[in-house]
């Protein structure tokens, strides 16, 4: 995906063309308690097509299912049913040019900065030098440079979360998941860690899933929201986000910017519209 | 609290403790046979500090030796336990069975089998070493956090991979911690070993000096094995502390 591509992906005017990927109908259900057969639907049919280079939150309250489909399309929880697909192909499984970022920093302990970055390299058999070049890049770009050789237990909640970026992102993924990255950071934090993603997105094109429960960061971040309902988990809205990039924390102020929270808000039944 | 007060105050307890030993003594004219007086038993190391010195160093082999083997036998056996569920099965029942085993009933057995030497000891202070040892590396393998695992996935790690570069490492602290107990126990087995049969070490040496009516030099011998079981602690503790900036002030990170 080039930037070019992106940028047109982002006005929408390739939504015409075939998308990055495709959800048709997928759903999840658990067993019910004491296995009388009754089912718990965990997320109602979802059909959605990813366009390249967009980023799509999904918001919505807690346990209505945003963070199942969000593992589903990473292949890391199976559906019930329906079929996920990206560039072209079924998922499965995990894919090797997918980068997921956990909502806590998940940084082993025992390994610096650097090696937590090299982490996935190392396990696709790539830990060589370009890769230990690029993981230095990276950890400047994040903000964390001079922090390489630190560990983990050294590092603020918000570092940790900017070295786990950099982890998700070291293998350069056409896909980037995130399932509420942020929601631990403190509020300046957060909003420093907002703009940061919008810098790595624009440098690097990727495609990126945003799983959040924060209105007002869902918009901020978002080419699309994806607004979900309380359990059994279905999408209720989708809301196009056509705010001008580059976006600043200004933008939160303007009208449009309320607006499209006041719409949201509705969607979630938080704001009575 | 001063650090200077974190030493100190250690050393002012057994100061005093020491002292109400000695009170006692006096004031109700304790018999030597009985009870020793602290100066007493210190005039027993001083003088026989050369022999306590050579026991001391049996018995230590004897617990290290016991120790290392647990250790070496230990680990992979938890390994194989909390990886493989049919040996689990297999051997965890087997092994939780063992340890309700008193280990002193089973000394005279192993004495039988193995004869006075080191290796009697070594067996029981293995046997009393291993299970610590087995069941804290099994129970950190099996409790390797929920969220390290998704990210194994996440990469689509393999098993072995899963295994050396999270399951095993995240396993280490607890490792250690069965190894702080298991250090102690086989100071334990080995003195049980001398005790039952044996004719050196601070276990015989302690037995001798009894039955001998030598109160102050059983004492000596005493305080030679109280050393060296907090002197092997202490080694533990050491390699603690020397790995926990691999894993952080408070654990997972």
């Amino acid at each position: 995906m080039t930037s070019a591509a992106a940028a047109a992906g982002r006005e929408g005017a390739s939504r015409a063309a075939a998308p990055f990927g495709r959800l048709r109908d997928v759903r999840k259900t658990f067993a019910g308690a004491s296995g009388r057969g009754g089912e718990i639907v965990a997320l109602e049919e979802v059909s959605y097509d990813l366009c390249g280079g967009e980023l799509v939150s999904l918001l919505g309250p807690s346990g209505c299912g945003k963070t199942t489909l969000l593992r589903i399309v990473a292949g890391m929880t199976r559906a019930s049913g329906g079929r996920v697909e990206m560039r072209g192909r079924e998922v499965v499984g995990p894919q090797e040019d997918f980068g997921f970022v956990f909502q806590s920093p998940t940084l082993l302990p025992w390994r610096s900065v650097l090696g937590n970055v090299l982490f996935p390299m190392e396990i696709l058999g790539r830990s060589d030098a370009a890769a230990h070049r690029r993981a230095l890049e990276l950890i400047d770009l994040v903000g964390l440079e001079g922090f390489s050789r630190h560990r983990p237990h050294q590092l603020s909640g918000g570092m940790k979360q900017r070295a786990a970026l950099c982890r998700a992102l070291i293998h350069e993924p056409s896909l980037l998941l995130m399932d509420e990255p942020f929601g631990a950071l403190d509020e300046l934090t957060r909003m420093e860690m907002q703009d940061l993603l919008l810098d790595i997105r624009r440098v690097s094109g990727a495609t990126v899933l945003f799983v959040t429960h924060s209105i007002a960061e869902a918009i901020y971040l978002a080419d699309e929201v994806l607004v979900f309902s309380p359990r059994p988990g279905r999408v209720v809205d989708r809301i196009r986000v056509d705010l001008a990039y580059p976006r600043t924390p200004a933008i939160r102020y303007t009208e449009e910017f309320t607006a499209l929270e006041r719409r949201a808000g509705a969607g979630l039944g938080v704001v009575h519209a | 609290m001063p650090s200077f007060a974190r030493f100190a105050l250690p050393v002012v307890g057994l100061v005093l403790l020491g002292l109400a030993w000695h009170v006692y003594v006096v004031a109700f004219h304790v018999p030597m046979a009985v009870l020793p007086r602290p100066s007493a038993v210190g005039d027993a190391i001083v003088a026989n500090w050369r022999l306590l010195l050579a026991e001391g160093q049996v018995t230590l082999l004897e617990s290290l030796y016991g120790f290392l083997l647990a250790f070496a036998l230990g680990v992979p056996l938890a390994v194989m336990i909390a990886t493989s569920p049919t040996l689990n099965l297999m051997f965890y029942p087997l092994l939780i069975a063992t340890q309700s085993v008193p280990k002193v009933a089973l000394a005279p057995l192993i004495l039988v089998w193995l004869g006075i030497g080191l290796e009697s000891k070594l067996a029981i202070a293995w046997l009393v070493a291993f299970f610590p040892i087995v069941v804290d590396t099994a129970t950190g393998l099996r409790n390797t956090p929920a969220e390290f695992i998704d990210l194994a996935a996440s990469v689509r790690a393999n098993g072995w991979q899963t295994f050396w570069k999270i399951r095993f490492p995240a396993a280490l602290p607890f490792v250690l911690a069965g190894c702080k107990v298991a250090i102690t126990l086989a100071v334990i087995g080995a003195v049980i070993g001398e005790f039952v049969g044996s004719n050196e070490g601070l276990g015989n040496l302690l037995l001798v000096a009894n039955s001998q009516v030598n109160e102050p030099l059983a004492f000596a011998a005493l305080f030679a094995l109280a050393a060296l079981g907090i002197g092997l602690y202490a080694a533990v503790v050491a390699v603690e502390l020397a790995l926990s900036p691999w894993f952080g002030a408070a654990g997972h990170g």
